[in-house]
């Protein structure tokens, strides 16, 4: 599951991911990927930090409450590199972090690190 | 795998602008200790750094990073909100646009304001020095990966994972095999901790494991790829090389001969030989994605003139295209009934039939409406450009001018939207500067101080109307009627109603303001906002009262593909009139006919002497009715100006479908276009001020023509 608020970043990792040939769901918010989640569970989430209704931070503690998704890689998608986020995103559950700009190898070398 | 981004562009721009529009809008309505509205700036200008570090475009990422550094500080309250920082960011997002639009077009811009607003942004923050040091710690890093060493290196790593590792997703087995990626790794599970069966917890992880691996990678490679679990787990890594055991490890030092022999072997067989290879294409392949790139933006620098006429793309509500889908459903079902009723038709199931029909009817015009809804956006996207607008004129002209926009959810079809934007600024720039009057002449009035300009969109009778009223000075009709008479477009004795006098600030050249000032221009503007309006198919209109206010009220067609139109018969032909340019339509009546020099006719409308023209003359049809008299009259305006075609029969008034005639044949005078009728043929749509022309050359020919004989 991608969830991020910017549609141009959302269809371009969509489109690495497919390209890849994994199947992808959308979400554009925290809230809307927290419902996404509570339907069916993914293999993988990538989550945007910085979104309206409910950020990276508060999804990734929400979906470590769900059976489905405790064990379930979820990557933070961030321009901030700083520490503090990190720490913040570990202490929420993520699983690690991919730091912007988007680059599309980078990111299938890091997906094969955490999904079998 | 390369993967190319560059389709993902236009809709990175798209909501680039977007953001930029947004950032604008909260900007102005940005208060201290607005948190929500703070954020969402934030946000977007987050968003636009992050996708163009994605597209490579630098000069945005760069400013944008200032931008977001400042906003960052206002966010977290260390940076009170204060009106200058807020004037700044507003010449920001100026710039972000200006960078933007130049990564679109593959331009370099060198626009002073940004290197200005740049430096003002790095002084406001107090580290102007940033954003080099940045560029430096990069460099520096690509140095040190440059530097490891080329030997492979023999890896020792402890991993002790704490319990709850997988807790959050990590999974130990994937981690090695990101280290197999850089060379051999050999691996021991230690199950020393393990806990009895009953004390064990399946969600945690008891195990730890020894590591070797034989690569050429260098320590901060190997913790990247434990970077993310660092936190959580105790990782020693340690080199053992030849030197190494003989200086670190003393009993590591008597290792036999032969096991050092072994080593060598590894490193020098197994792990590096296919190790090296990968490397190597990997680098190949990175010189060819970078050579390919840097041809396509050769290719591209040279199509750049063309790529500026391309299809704009539209971004639809799924509930549009939801009740479009649904439409075309009932559609098929009415054609399957149809279909169904004709193959075995008897008259008995004429009143099905027609109940059918009627349901085609139905679901044609909902299906016409919805396809045309796709096209509509509400009018706020041509309307939230001015509160940024009212906020500069005010600070530029000194004067206190507040906004009121109203009907800002009335639709408008995209092109009409795109195209009304510059007459709609250009006439609300007018309404500031010359419309609003200074704050002391507005208090010796006994008007309230603060000046107001009011925006309003509405429907009216299949047209959709813009209104830009103001309530300054009003139009000083005298003024304006000297000017006029002063350039020599009216001529000094002439009566003029109020709408005609107005009607003169449209004229080429026209210009009332005593002092030109760089915010309205010198007057040429006028005339270009009325013509924009009209080959919108629109017109406007102005109304004012001296001392209460202006009201510029633009008419414009809801689309520009489809026309409501008033079919006229001339002879056998069926012509479309605009219904947009109908004033009246009248039985002509003898008293009021003055024949003039030449073949002309002038009908008396009131206090208007209308020119008759005569459809049949222009187009040389034989027509049913030559004769003026009792001949039905279609008054039309256009260009200010009034003309009666003469017709013999007024038919129904219906919606039409404008195919181009310049498209699918040639440029006619005096038609702007076709379309096909109900019954199959093809009518003419009457290009009203095309007509006027033709009409007046006629006219001219005939005086020269006469004069000649008189002569």
């Amino acid at each position: 599951m991608v969830v991020d608020d910017s549609n141009s970043i959302r269809d371009m990792v969509n489109f690495t991911l497919k390209s890849a040939g994994y199947d992808t769901q959308e979400a554009r918010d925290g809230q809307d990927g927290l419902n996404k989640a509570k339907e069916s569970s993914f293999d993988l989430v990538i989550t945007d930090v910085n979104m309206p209704i409910m950020d990276g931070i508060t999804l990734c503690q929400e979906l470590r409450k769900l059976p489905n998704f405790k064990f379930t890689p979820i990557l933070m998608l961030t321009t901030e590199s700083s520490g503090d986020m990190k720490l913040k995103g570990k202490a929420a559950g993520a699983t690690g972090w991919l730091v912007k700009p988007f680059n599309p190898e980078k990111l299938l070398a890091t997906i094969k690190r955490v999904v079998r | 795998m390369s993967i190319d981004l560059s389709q993902f562009i236009p809709s990175f721009l798209e909501e680039s602008f977007e953001g930029l529009e947004l950032m604008e809008s909260s900007l102005l309505n940005l208060e201290a200790g607005d948190n929500e509205t703070i954020h969402s700036i934030f946000r977007a200008a987050h968003s636009i750094k992050g996708g163009a570090g994605t597209f490579g475009f630098n000069k945005v990422t760069e400013f944008t990073h200032l931008v977001e550094t400042l906003l960052d500080e206002m966010r977290d309250g260390r940076r009170d909100i204060v009106q200058s920082d807020v004037e700044i960011l507003l010449d920001s997002v100026d710039c972000m646009r200006l960078l933007i639009e130049s990564a679109r077009d593959e331009e370099d811009c060198q626009d002073e304001k940004i290197t200005q607003t740049s430096a003002l942004l790095a002084k406001t923050l107090g580290n102007d020095s940033q954003s080099d040091k940045s560029i430096v710690d990069n460099e520096a890093t690509d140095a040190d990966i440059a530097e490891n060493g080329q030997d492979k290196k023999h890896w020792q790593i402890q991993f002790i994972p704490e319990h709850q590792l997988v807790q959050t997703g990590n999974d130990p087995l994937l981690l090695f095999n990101a280290l197999a990626d850089f060379g051999q790794v050999e691996v021991q599970a230690n199950i020393d901790n393990l806990p009895p069966l009953t004390d064990m917890n399946a969600e945690e992880l008891y195990l730890h494991w020894q590591l070797s691996l034989i690569s050429d990678c260098s320590e901060d490679e190997i913790k990247e790829i434990f970077e993310w679990v660092e936190d959580e787990c105790e990782l020693i890594i340690s080199l053992k090389t030849n030197e190494n055991t003989q200086t670190n490890n003393t009993p590591k030092n008597q290792r036999s001969s032969a096991e050092n022999l072994a080593d060598d072997n590894l490193n020098s067989s197994v792990g590096s030989a296919p190790e090296n290879n990968q490397n190597n294409d990997l680098t190949e392949n990175k010189k060819a994605v970078q050579s390919s790139a840097l041809d396509k933006k050769v290719i591209s620098t040279e199509k750049s003139p063309a790529k500026k006429s391309e299809v704009g793309s539209i971004r639809v509500g799924v509930d549009k295209v939801d009740s479009l889908i649904n439409l075309v459903g009932e559609l098929v079902i009415t054609q399957s009934m149809l279909s169904e009723l004709g193959n075995d038709f008897d008259l008995t199931k004429v009143e099905r039939l027609t109940a059918g029909l009627e349901q085609l009817l139905q679901n044609t015009k909902e299906l016409q409406e919805s396809v045309m809804r796709i096209r509509m956006l509400p009018i706020s996207f041509a309307f939230n450009r001015f509160p940024r607008l009212i906020h500069d004129l005010s600070k530029k002209t000194g004067k206190s001018i507040e906004l009121i926009i109203k009907g800002e959810q009335t639709e408008l079809d995209k092109t009409v939207m795109e195209q009304i934007g510059d007459p709609l600024v250009h006439l609300v720039r007018n309404a500031a500067d010359h419309g609003i009057e200074t704050a002391d002449v507005r208090l010796k009035n006994g008007k309230p101080e603060t000046g107001t300009i009011t925006l309003d969109a509405y429907h009216q009778g299949g047209n959709i109307v813009i209104e830009i009223n103001d309530d300054g000075g009003g139009i000083n009709r005298q003024a304006v009627l000297e000017k006029a008479i002063e350039k020599g477009i009216v001529e000094p004795n002439a009566t003029l109603t109020d709408s005609q006098v107005f009607d003169l600030l449209f004229e080429p050249g026209f210009s009332t303001a005593k002092e030109v000032s760089d915010i309205s221009g010198r007057g040429v503007g006028m005339d270009v906002v009325k013509r924009n309006i009209q080959s919108l198919g629109g017109r406007i209109q102005v109304e004012s009262e001296q001392g209460k206010g202006s009201t510029f009220r633009v008419h414009l067609p809801l689309t520009l593909a489809i026309l409501d139109g008033q079919l006229v018969r001339v002879g056998s032909e069926v012509y479309i009139i605009p219904l947009i340019a109908i004033v009246e339509s009248l039985q002509i009546q003898s008293k009021f006919i003055n024949r003039v020099s030449g073949d002309l006719v002038l009908y008396r409308l009131r206090e208007d002497n209308v020119p008759v023209l005569p459809i049949y003359q222009l187009f040389n049809l034989p027509a049913d009715n030559k004769e003026v008299n009792n001949a039905l009259l279609v008054v039309v305006e256009a260009d200010g100006q009034k003309v009666g075609l003469m017709v013999d029969d007024l038919l129904a008034q219906q919606q039409v479908v404008i195919k181009s005639l310049k498209d699918n044949y040639q440029q006619v005078d005096g038609i702007s276009g076709a379309t096909i009728l109900g019954d199959g043929s093809v009518s003419m749509i009457l290009d009203i001020p095309g007509m006027i022309n033709i009409a007046l050359e006629m006219a001219q020919k005939n005086q020269k023509m006469l004069e000649q004989e008189t002569v």
